[in-house]
This record gives C-alpha cells, structure tokens and sequence, in this order.
C-alpha cells in the first residue's frame, strides 16, 4: 500500500502547479503528477535547437495576478518578469504604426494616421480603466449559481447586480457592449484608423474560433488593460528562460512547500470509491492514494476520459460533450542567424524588443477567419511575433535569435487533408506570409519549428490543440465555465476538483483558476 | 523621447541648466539659468520670452462657426467682436470642465480655439449638425509669449503691426515680423502686460531672432516654465491636470469640476442659449456649488514662528509646487491647496486651493498643512482675493 | 387637420399606426404623418403593376401580435388574416425539405433526411417553445431600467419581470442558465446541438439571420432564431387578404374610428424643441403643428440626428447614436408571373404556400454573409420567397401569380460601385438563382421590381436599408435599444418618444414597440 497524500494533482502545467503551491502552503502533503518529463504543461521552455531555446507552445505572461507572485514568493524562485513595451504592426504599403510606453510619442504615431483618434485612444484607455475595474472583483471571485435558489447564492448574485449597478450609467453601458459586440465593431465606436483597429482587435480574437467581426470578440480585448488597475505596471511580458522559467518558479515555490512533483507519471485514471474520488492510477498499473484528487486537465479529459461517464450526472456529461474547443492556432518557432530585418522599420531598435503583430487590417484579419472555419488553415495568417533573445540573451547563441509565432487560425479540423501531411505547407504559409514583411527572413533562416493544433494537442493534451481549455466565449465563461452548475472547481464526485483554464476565469497564463480551487479546497477542508 | 519645437535650436543653445520638462510630447525648458528668478523678474520687470508651441490650436471656420464655438464654450460668443478674444473652460454634458483656453474671434465666421489637450474630437463632434470645419493647426503653428512690461516696447521695434499701441487687452491683430506674418494677440498667463506670438512653424527662428534683437535693450531674457508657473499662480490662473482634472480624465466624480467650481462662472452665460452642459450647469447654479476655487495667502508671521519653534528661518521653496496638500478649518478638513507658491514680489507664501463653498469666503481663516523638518504641522492662512499680482499695465 | 394635438406620430408604419389606434383609444387627439403617400411604411401594399398588388414590405405577418388583433379589434376594421399549412420548404440540390407547421408531417419528411433528427424534432421544438416563451415575457413591456442611481428606480422597472423570473424558475432547475447559455450562441451552434443533417439546419438557420448582417455562425443569432418563434415554431407564415397593406389599412381604420387623423403625403422637417423640450413639429408644407407629445416610428438615427439635430442632443448622445449600427442586408425582387413555376422536386402546390427557401446549409449562409461582409451582394444569395396569391387570389390578375423573394445579403455599401448600377443586373442574379431551381421561371417573368437596400433607405426610410431600423445584435436590444440609457421609449428629448422597430423588442412585423410605446406615453400624458 503506497502513502496516503492529503492532495494529488493531476498535471503540471502552471495552473496545476499554482494549485499546488498553495495548497502545500497551507500544509498539505501534495504530489503532482505530470505524464511529461517536465513541467509546465503548455507553459514549458525547451531547447529546440542546439543553443536555441523556445517557449514551445506560449509566447507571453498575459495577466499573472500579483497576489500569486507574492504568495509563492516567485521572485525568489527565480522568476524575473521582463517588460514587453512595444507593439509594431507592419503594414503592406511600408508604413507601420507603433505603440510603447512613451505616451506622447503613442499619440503622436497615431496622430499620424488619425489626429481624431489620439483622443478617441486616450478616451478608450479611460473607459477600459473602469471595464477592467469592474471584472476585476468577478476574475477573483468563485462563480455564483443563477440556477441555485440557496439563500447563500442568492445574495451572491445580489451582490454581483449591485456591483454593476454601482459603476454608472455610462459604463454599464460599455461593459454591455463589451461583452456582446465584436471586437471590430466595439473598435469601430471609437477609432478610425484601420491598422489600429486591426491590432487591437487582434487581442480580442487569440484563442478563439473567431473573425474579429463576430459578436463576443471584444471582452478578450478587456485582458490587455487587466494589469493596470492593480497599479501593476505593465502586467504583459516575458519571464526570463521563457515561459518555462514561470512555470519551473511556481514548481520551486511549490516544492518548497513540501510538495512532491514527478514527471514521467502519466495518470490513466481518477480511482473513485462510492461516490468519492480515493486517488488516481498510473499509466504503468501504480495506484497513489488521496484524500483529494484534483484535475487541472481541460474538462473533456477530467470528465469523460480521467473518470467513467457513468459516474456523473447526464447533464454534465451532455453539457462538457456540447463545451467547445476548437483550436484555432499554431506556433511557429524560428532559429534565426541574425535579427530580422523589416522593410517598414530597417535596423535593429526598439521594435524587436516589443511584440510585432501581423493583422494591417480588420478585413485581413477577417479574411484569414473565414478560411479557417470552412476547415482549412489562414494562407496569410494572423501572426503575433516576439523575439525573445533581443530581451532574454540566454535563449539563443550570441548575435542569433529566436522569433516565437503565434499563427492563427490553424483549425483543429482540417477539411482537406490531414495536418500531419500539411505540417510543412503551414510554416511555408507563415514563412511566406512574415517574408512580405521581413525580406532577409529566408536568408537568415536557420531551422524552424511548426506545431498545428494538433501537434499541440498530441504534447500538451489540450484537447483540439485548445490553448485556453476551451473557447473563451461568453457562453463559456463564468458560471457556464465548464458547466452550469459545476463551475465552482467542484465536480459531481466528492474528493474531485478541477482547477485548469476550463473553469473560471479561463485560459492565459493567469494561475487564477489554479489559485481560486485551492482556495475552494481548503474551504472544504476547513483549512 | 519628447520632440523639439520650432524654436528649440534657440532655446537649447540658450539652456545653461539643461533643464527640461515634457509638455505635450515636446521639450520644453524649465529654466534656462541655473535659478529662475531672474526669469521671473524679466516677466515683472522687463519682458521675458517663453515657447509655448505646445499648446493645441483649432481653427473653426464655416457659415455656422459661431454656433460651432457658442456650443463649445459656456460664453456668450455673439458678444465677441472680430478681433476679440474670449477666456473660456468647455464642458462635458454634465457640466463638468473638460479643458480651457482661449477663443479668438478672426472674422465674423472664423475662430481659433487654444487647448491644453488634444481637442479636435470634441470639437468636431460638438459641430455636428453645423456648418463648420473644425482644422488641427497644432503642428503648423508656432507660438512665442512675450510678456512683461517691456512688452509692448519690443514689439513695436520688432514687428510691423499698425494698431500695436492701440490693441487692447484680450484683441488679436495680424502684423508681420521680419516678412513672417504673425498673428498678435495680447494675452498671456503672467497676468502682466504681454503679448503671444503665432507664426507658421517654417517663420519661427526668423521670429524669435527679430524679436530676440528687438528685445536686447530692453531686458528681454528667454524664460522656462518654473518662472511661468510662479507668475501664473500670482496671477491666479489654473493649470489643467494640476488645479483641476479634465472629466475625460478623472477616475472619480469627486476629481470632476464645474466652471462655478473653478471660480469660472463669470464666463458661463446660462441665459444666452444652450451649450455642452448647460443644463447640468443650470441645476448647479439652483442648488449651489459645493465647492470653489480661491486663492489663498499664508500668514507669514505664523509661519515665521512654526519655523522658529524648530530653531529654522522659514523655507519655502522658491520653485511653484504642484503637490496638493490639505487645508482645514478646525479638525475638518476642508479642501486642498493644488498650487503653491512664494512670491518673489510680495515675499507672500500663495496658492490655489479648492475649497469647500461655506469655507470660501473671502478672508476666511483656514489651515495649510506644511512638512517642517520631517514632521506634519498646519500654518494658518487665509482666503484672498485673485489675482494677487494685478498690475493696471496688464490691461492699459 | 388642425394646428394642434395632444400626439404626433411621426411615420404611419405598422407601429405609428398602433401607437395612434391605442392612444387614440385612450382619448388622446392624435395626429399621424406619412410622408408616402402609401401607408405602412415596410407593411406596404402597391399596386406596382397594374392589376398587381405587391408586398412591397414585409410578405407576411406571422409574428404580428395576437393582443393587439383582439384589443384593436382588427378584424372589425377589416383585417382577414390566411394560415398556411407550410412553414417553409427548402430547396436543394434536386429535392426539398418541406418543413410542415403540422409537427408530425415535418417529423415524417425530416425522417427523409436523417431519423436521428426526425427523433429529436418534437423535443426542439418544445425545447425553443420554452426559451421563446421567455422571450416573449419580455416583448410585451418596456424592458428593466439598468439605470444607477439606486434600487428606488430600479425595483419598480423589474417588477414586471420577476414573472418572468418565476416562469424560468418553472422550467426545471437549469432554466436559467441554459437561457443565459443560449442568449450569446450562434444558431449554427445551437442546432449542431441537435441535429446532424445540414439540409435540415440550414432551413431551421434561416430565421436565425433574418434581417440581419450576420452569417449563421455569429453570436446572437440563436437568440433570433428564438425571437422569430415568438407566435410558435416553426415560425407560422400568416398572409394579409390583400397584402400586407391590409394589415396597415386595417389599423388605419381602428386609429381613426377612435378619432385619431392621419396625413399622407407630408413629411415632418424638424421636430421644434423649446428649452429641452418638444412643443410640436415642422412639416414640409410650411406648418407648424404643436403637439404634447410626440412618437416617432422613423428610425432613431433620422429622429434624433435629422429631425432632433445634434445642437439639441447631448454629446454622449450624438455619439451613441451615430454608434447605432444599422447594416442592411436585405433586398426584394417582386416578379408578376404568367403562372406558377414548376419548382424541382414539389409536388403540389399547397407546397408553396409558406416560405421558399434558398437556404440549404448553415455553410452556404454563411458564404453568402462572406460576400456580403467584403462588401459585395451574395454571389450564391440566401432566398426567402413566397407566392402569396396561392392563398390569396385577390391580389393579382385571374390566373397570374406574384412571387417576391427577399434576398439576402445585400449589403448598403458596396465596394466601388453603388446600387443605382447594380440593381438589374442584381435583379438578373436573383433569377438565375431561382432558376437553378425552377428551370421554367425566366419565361414566366412579366414584371419585375428590384428594391435595393438603397431604395429601402430612399422610398421607405429604412436606415441603411435595415428592415429592422438597427441591427437587433445583443448589444442593440432591450435597455440598449435603440440607444443605451433610453431603452424605455422616451428618447432623450422630453416629450418624444420612439416607437417604431428601432425600439424594444425591434423590428419585425410584430406591432410590440408600438403598443409598448403607447402605454409609456399615455402613462407620460396622464401624469402631466
């Protein structure tokens, strides 16, 4: 008979490890198991090419929430979060427009393709400050249940209408409209200038199986500003060592702890006893047993293939069956042999330092969408570039880089096809697409990485190559996150959590799911 | 990285301090000296020279012009002559003061609107359903305050203007200097006699050199912004983002302020037609404001003695703060002094301070709160009349 | 018509027209503008060919509210509505779906198509009974104050609602949540949920995209789907004996037995403001009426920012509704026919008495909208056509027959180039694409009308030529409709009211906004 944990983790990536973290910090004798030989999940740093290191499948640190850097004391762990300043989005006709932190010299760029829309951008950063105020309270709090008639949950709800109702008129009005517009048309109330448009709204359509015209885009657009208002400057950037180095922090954190984290420890299954969650089985036959048994896999692998269908309740087996995930992006990771050079911006500067966005227009954009969703990936994609070695000197060899490509869309489906056969005309797509761009590309191009939703899905096991967990759309999110009724990181089987991206509040490299279970665990526990 | 202005190859070769502040993305000197008194004392007692390029400027023009500007602003404009030129702050719909400016009336349907933040937006959209075309001349123009007592004298030697002696306070006129065609209005934010200059960017440095020459006998030094502020604060002047907040900008109601507020309701004519917040500003005016914007004068003597119990001369910084401090009447506290400064030529402790209206009574007695040596204490001081510094020449 | 009354109702359009019979009803002195000559605004009947009476407007009145027949008292004014036994029937390549309003019937054709389907169609369409009764709780009143300023405000707006509340509670212990679920989900989504025949979802996506810019995969468009089931599912096609200017005639005549006046032929210039408030209206004779009141079933744009003017709005105002999105999709070809096509694949006639759908997948809507999102008609458009002289006899010559199609999409703005060209060679495009499926139809063709959404605009001012006078996206609807923070028919000008389809619920031809609208007036009127 093997030891009895207090807690069992299933999967380290970040949110399982935050789970953990916390959760061995309270004094729980805690294991992760991760089928990989490391941790991380998708938010992992491996050497791809000799001297060349990647954040594989993630590229920044969206919206980490400072109570989890100071709680896991990750800074002492060795997390060093870099700034990312800049964004640059190069445009067809030579021309680029250039956002950073020097205010005015925002404005004046963007005066120079809009002198209307220097106010409507200084109005709109205003009108975020008090959106992102707003969710704030909603990103940290356990979902309420509109279904339940509990007293409790009711003054819950109560609670959230008076939150509301507390921001003003006017603001009510936009956080309507930012839940329900498109990113597109809630861009186009306020600006006028195309590429603006098309760059921000490129931050409302990452992960989803979306076009920056379909209604539901302009919440994710909210997630830029999320950082501000805690006075957290700049909330997006690098972790040093890439994003492998945040979650080997949180491993560190956690280990400090007491917790026990073993890599090369597939789980086949969670064992329930009754109605009760007893531990889990390994891949090779080995049982570990648990008081509790947490799942920070997205939700079709926590309920339908960790534990039998059997066990739960129908409506949750037809609601996870009917949760979306559709991946809808792939990553493209390049070895350079020297910077890129782009004809809008020659040289090196500042503009490789920050985050270059290929998305010129909202029809582009749109365009790359609409081939996606008859099943066929973006010929000339969307594509969100980072160069992390102009930052991080240690993740390629002296004077050559590293260029991380979100691509999107890459449907998980292809209509024609398979992605194991057109793997390679994908990188030659976003090669191709980048060389219009950045002419040297192909000369300086060393080796390159292509990963399609499905190569995502086969490492990770996100199911459909899903970054999120799940599509983050607004009939997905909060209390519907991953299912009415079972949105409180609790399942129907005592003893069984869930605390990955697909619950509340959702995906990026946020560790709030993870941090928001745990909280709920101990409550169980009376801890 | 801020941007030069038209002048600034004069200004930096001119800057011995090297001191410089953003102001709207451009730099702008601070002082040019290693002190700014004597740049001060020029605006007092000759004439002083300062770039104010950064201002935005609109040009408004159109059949419907004037009811573009009368709905802007809260003042009356058909009462503007050609030529005349309007104080004003502008509104949002709730009455609360956006921005402030001047307004000048160029010909019966012509208008140029001086802001401190970038207003086309506003502008146009406060036009809409008139005929007018609101134009950002921002970058095309170039501005220079020449402002002191000397002023006029300058002027008259470097620019060829016919009614320069005969233009009154709050006028515009168009002049040429050195074949550059200069608009010349006489205003300023000295509160002294003074003159601004508005010239095609391309004309500037040939300007500046007229003026510069013009100036030579006459005690013309070039002046950077803390001599302005100090002037600006005797003179009882706002500045946006330091006395008060733009309502675009403020992340609480409470930051918010009505013209009355800012002690600006002599420029809000509520009976001469409608404008952006009129009917909120009409509420206002029924009910009472809750607070107002005074000056306020330190009583030296008191704090010649809080000084003293510390066995210290009194210090005040001979630099304008724009640290707002506290100011109480008994354990209340009662609004916040915004701006603070000493005088130079009073030898007075002054500032701005909104306050709340039952306490804004002229010669109201309240208390400022001071750090002396590390420790908080309040000096007494009491409300007074603005503009502290009034000189007849301002407007003669 | 005298030189003052209590009420102006601006546009005799379905709505205008139920605003003035009920508040007409109420004792009010009403006054109604048309500035056609016809009335009806988009509910319209014109004889557009001699002997022809063309539906130039909306083709039926299936979603017309039942309460506001029986409270008007319609059918004594003249109004003779005629069922069809059909719903609509799918064209394909080389058959049909008929989608019978007999549950049964259509259970036994989707049998045709997949069994799986046939199986779950009674249990969609209790399923959508539900989720539309919901729906339909909130069409019959102003919707909830969002408003700030404290429960006081708030708690009287809602009181209405926690029937709706108690209704959801009924419907097992997810009502709600599977409502709040289904509100932001595409109609594609939500009948992949159910079904698995693609013929089958793309005739039930349909009404998902009805007068809408949006394809069957954008987000809300269940929600429509729910919103055209509000008199039953699937939606039930009801003609108008006479056309569906009949309907209008009809409430005409219930407004002016109850005293109210009505003038064609004058258009209101400017609606008169004295110190934030409405005392009357200009009209484009010259005349100045004064009124108390005034309703505007004109869209909300040309209310507030034509005849209102921007000087008389709040900046945040102007802003909002310059920000309303209109985005036309909708077009109509009306053709006079010798006699019926000969449609592939039907059998009988009575096959052809509800809709005609060109509609054969959610894939091909969703190219159509494609198109139309680049700013181009739809290449292969989506068709919604009926022949309504079948049932209907009087409206056309012994023997001929009238077939309108609405086509979908049309988008207003087209890239480089502009609706006066296109329109014919539009118009030879519809049918052909009718043709693809009634190879006899060219040679049928008598008379043809193309109504472009630039025409909507010009004729029969639909804003953009948006059947609907605003998109009804989730954003535009209920307390957002037609412009945040005056969601509850008084528009942000004292004394004028909305009334018309840019108003809660929205468009269509339901009369709701009209009714809704009159109750807040007199409500409004009784208080002064």
């Amino acid at each position: 008979m093997t030891e009895l944990y207090d807690v069992i983790v299933i999967g380290a990536g970040h949110n399982g490890l935050v789970n953990a973290a916390y959760l061995a910090r309270a004094g729980l004798k805690v294991l992760v198991l991760e089928r990989r030989e490391i941790v991380g999940g998708a938010t992992v740093t491996e050497e791809v090419f000799p001297g060349f290191k990647y954040s594989v499948f993630s590229y920044v640190v969206s919206i980490l929430r400072p109570e989890i850097i100071q709680d896991l004391q990750l800074p002492r762990h060795g997390l060093i979060m870099l700034p990312l300043p800049s964004t640059l989005t190069p445009l067809p006709n030579g021309d680029y427009l250039y956002r950073d932190d020097d205010h005015y010299r925002t404005l004046r760029e963007i005066a120079r393709h809009s002198v209307r829309d220097v106010e409507a951008y200084e109005g709109y950063g205003h009108a975020m400050y008090f959106m992102a105020k707003a969710i704030k309270p909603i990103l940290r709090m356990v979902p309420p249940d509109p279904n339940s008639l509990d007293p409790r949950e009711l003054k819950r709800l109560a609670d959230l209408g008076s939150l509301f109702r507390g921001m003003g008129d006017g603001n009510l009005h936009t956080l309507i409209k930012l839940m329900t517009m498109s990113s597109a048309d809630f861009l186009d109330e306020w600006f006028e200038t195309e590429s603006l448009k098309a760059t921000m709204s490129a931050s409302g359509i990452i992960g989803t199986f979306m076009g920056p015209r379909s209604p539901g885009t302009a919440y994710v657009l909210l997630h830029h500003y999320m950082g501000e208002i805690d006075g957290v400057f700049r909330a997006w950037g690098f972790a040093k060592g890439g994003t492998g180095g945040l979650a080997e922090a949180i491993a560190s954190s956690a280990r400090s702890f007491g917790a026990e984290i073993w890599t090369d420890s597939p789980v086949e299954a969670v064992i329930v006893g009754g109605d009760k969650a007893t531990g889990v089985a390994l891949h090779d036959g080995t049982e570990l047993r648990a008081r509790k048994v947490v799942s920070s896999l997205d939700p079709r692998r926590t309920f339908l293939d960790l534990v039998s269908p059997d066990l739960l309740p129908a409506d949750l087996v037809a609601d996870v069956g009917r949760f979306r995930f559709r991946g809808s992006s792939g990553k493209v990771n390049l070895a350079l042999d020297a910077a890129p050079e782009f004809t809008c911006w020659p040289g090196e500067g500042a503009h490789l330092r920050g985050a270059i966005s290929i998305s010129p227009s909202i029809d582009y954009l749109e365009r790359a969408y609409d081939q996606a969703k008859y099943g066929e990936f973006s010929h000339r994609p969307f594509i969100d570039i980072v160069i992390p070695s102009m930052i991080d000197p240690d993740m390629a060899p002296p004077g050559k880089h590293v260029m991380s490509c979100f691509v999107q869309y890459a449907p998980y489906e292809l209509a024609k096809g398979d992605w194991d056969a057109r793997r390679e005309e994908f990188g030659d797509a976003v090669i191709d697409t980048l060389s219009e761009y950045v002419p040297n590309l192909k000369d300086i191009l060393l080796h390159r990485q292509v990963l399609t939703p499905l190569d995502i899905e086969r490492t990770t096991g996100l199911s459909e190559g899903n970054i999120f967990q799940g599509e983050l759309d607004l009939s997905q999110l909060f209390f519907l996150r991953p299912a009415a009724g079972y949105a409180k990181y609790r399942t129907p089987i005592r003893g069984y959590y869930q605390c990955g991206s697909g619950t509340h509040p959702g995906g990026g490299i946020t560790g709030a799911p993870g941090r928001l279970a745990a909280l709920e665990i101990l409550k169980d526990l009376g801890l | 990285m801020p941007i030069p202005t038209p002048f600034h190859p004069r200004t930096s070769e001119l800057s011995k301090s090297k001191e410089w502040r953003e102001w709207s993305g451009y730099w702008s000197a601070v002082t040019y000296e290693h002190t700014h008194e004597r740049e001060y004392f020029a605006i007092r007692n000759s004439a002083a020279l300062i770039d104010i390029s950064p201002l935005f400027k609109y040009d408004i023009t159109g059949p419907q012009a004037a009811a573009v500007v009368d709905r802007i602003v809260p003042r009356d404009v058909s009462r503007c002559k050609v030529g005349q030129i309007l104080y004003s702050p502008w509104c949002d719909d709730d009455g609360k003061v956006v921005d402030d400016g001047t307004l000048w009336r160029l010909g019966e349907h012509r208008f140029r609107i001086t802001a401190a933040d970038p207003s086309l937006r506003w502008f146009q959209d406060c036009g809409a359903g008139l005929e007018a075309d609101v134009v950002d001349v921002s970058n095309a123009l170039a501005a220079l305050a020449l402002q002191g007592p000397n002023a006029r004298q300058i002027l008259l030697r470097a620019a060829g203007a016919e009614d320069l002696n005969t233009l009154p306070y709050y006028y515009a006129t168009q002049g040429e200097i050195g074949g550059a065609p200069v608009t010349i209005t006489r205003t300023g934010y000295t509160g002294d006699l003074g003159y601004e200059l508005w010239m095609d960017a391309a004309d500037a440095l040939e300007v500046w050199d007229r003026v510069v020459l013009a100036g030579a006998d006459y005690g013309l030094l070039p002046a950077g912004l803390a001599a302005l502020d100090v002037a600006r604060i005797e003179a009882g002047l706002l500045l946006i983002d330091v006395d008060y907040v733009s309502s675009l900008k403020a992340l609480t109601e409470s930051r918010k302020s009505s013209p009355f507020e800012l002690g600006l309701g002599w420029t809000v004519a509520l009976e001469a037609g409608d404008f952006v917040g009129r009917r909120a500003l009409l509420d206002e005016a029924e009910r009472g404001s809750e607070w107002s914007l005074v000056g306020l004068e330190v009583v030296w003597s008191d704090l010649d003695r809080l000084y003293a119990a510390y066995d210290l001369a009194p210090q005040v910084a001979g630099r304008a703060s724009r640290d707002p401090a506290p100011v109480y009447v008994g354990e209340r506290q009662v609004g916040q002094a915004t701006s603070t400064a000493f005088s130079p030529l009073s030898k007075t402790y002054l500032g701005l301070a909104t306050i709340k209206r039952e306490y804004a009574g002229l010669g109201q007695a309240v208390e400022l709160e001071m750090t002396v040596e590390y420790q908080r204490a309040r000096v007494p001081a009491q409300v007074s009349r603005k503009p502290f510094y009034d000189p007849t020449h301002k407007r003669s | 018509m005298r030189s003052d009354y209590e009420v102006v109702v601006i546009g005799g359009g379905h709505n205008g027209l139920v605003t003035a019979a009920y508040l007409a009803g109420a004792g009010q002195s009403v006054l109604v503008i048309e500035a056609r000559e016809v009335l009806g605004g988009a509910a319209a009947t014109e004889e557009t060919f001699p002997g022809y009476r063309i539906d130039t407007g909306a083709s039926h009145a299936g979603l017309f509210r039942d309460e506001i027949i029986r409270e008007l008292g319609l059918q004594g004014h003249g109004l003779e509505i005629i069922d069809s036994p059909m719903s609509a029937l799918s064209l394909t390549e080389g058959d049909v779906l008929r989608l019978w309003r007999d549950p049964a019937a259509a259970r036994k054709e989707i049998e045709r198509y997949s069994s799986a389907d046939a199986a779950r169609y009674e249990d969609f369409l209790a399923w959508v009974e539900d989720q539309a009764s919901i729906i339909l709780a909130a069409q019959d009143r102003a919707p909830p104050d969002l408003g700030s300023d404290g429960l006081l405000r708030y708690l009287p707006g809602l009181a209405p609602w926690s029937r709706l509340a108690l209704r959801l509670r009924r419907m097992g212990r997810k009502a709600v949540s599977e409502f709040l679920r289904t509100i932001p989900i595409s109609v594609e989504q939500l009948l992949d949920e159910w079904f698995e025949n693609p013929v089958l979802k793309g005739v039930l996506a349909a009404s998902g995209v009805e007068g809408t810019m949006q394809g069957p995969k954008a987000s809300g468009t269940g929600l429509m789907l729910l919103y055209h089931a509000a008199n039953g599912y699937p939606p039930p096609i009801r003609y108008v004996r006479g056309g569906t200017g009949a309907l209008s005639a009809a409430l005409a005549d219930a407004a002016t037995k109850r005293g109210a006046e009505i003038q064609t032929g004058l258009r209101v210039e400017k609606v008169l403001i004295s110190d934030y408030r409405t005392n009357g209206v200009a009209l484009s004779n010259g005349h100045q009426i004064r009124c108390g009141a005034i309703a505007s079933c004109a869209d909300p744009r040309h209310t507030l920012l034509d005849l209102v003017g921007p000087p008389n709005l709040e900046l945040r105002v102007m802003r909002r509704v310059r920000n309303i999105r209109f985005r036309g999709s909708t077009a109509k070809v009306n053709l006079a026919l010798d006699r019926i096509p000969e449609f592939n694949g039907v059998r009988d006639v009575s096959e052809l008495t509800g809709r005609i759908l060109i509609s054969p997948s959610t894939d091909y809507l969703e190219r159509a909208y494609d198109d139309a999102k680049y700013r181009t008609w739809s290449r292969a458009p989506h068709l919604d056509m009926s022949i309504p002289t079948i049932l209907d006899a009087t409206r056309a010559p012994e023997g001929k027959h009238v077939l309108s199609a609405t086509v979908r999409y049309a988008p207003y703005h087209l890239e480089e180039s502009d609706w006066g060209s296109e329109r014919e060679a539009f118009g030879d495009h519809v049918v052909a694409a009718i043709a693809q499926y009634a190879p006899d139809l060219p040679k049928l063709i008598l008379h043809r009308q193309v109504l472009t959404p630039l025409d909507y605009q010009r004729e029969y001012g639909l804003p953009e030529g948006s059947i609907y006078h605003g998109q009804m996206a989730l954003d535009q609807l209920l307390s957002m409709r037609p412009i945040p923070g005056y969601g509850r028919y008084r528009s942000p000008v004292e004394g004028l009211y909305f009334c018309g389809a840019g108003a809660h619920p929205g468009g269509g031809l339901t009369g709701a906004p009209g009714r809704n609208a009159a109750r807040v007036i007199e409500k409004d009127l009784r208080r002064r």
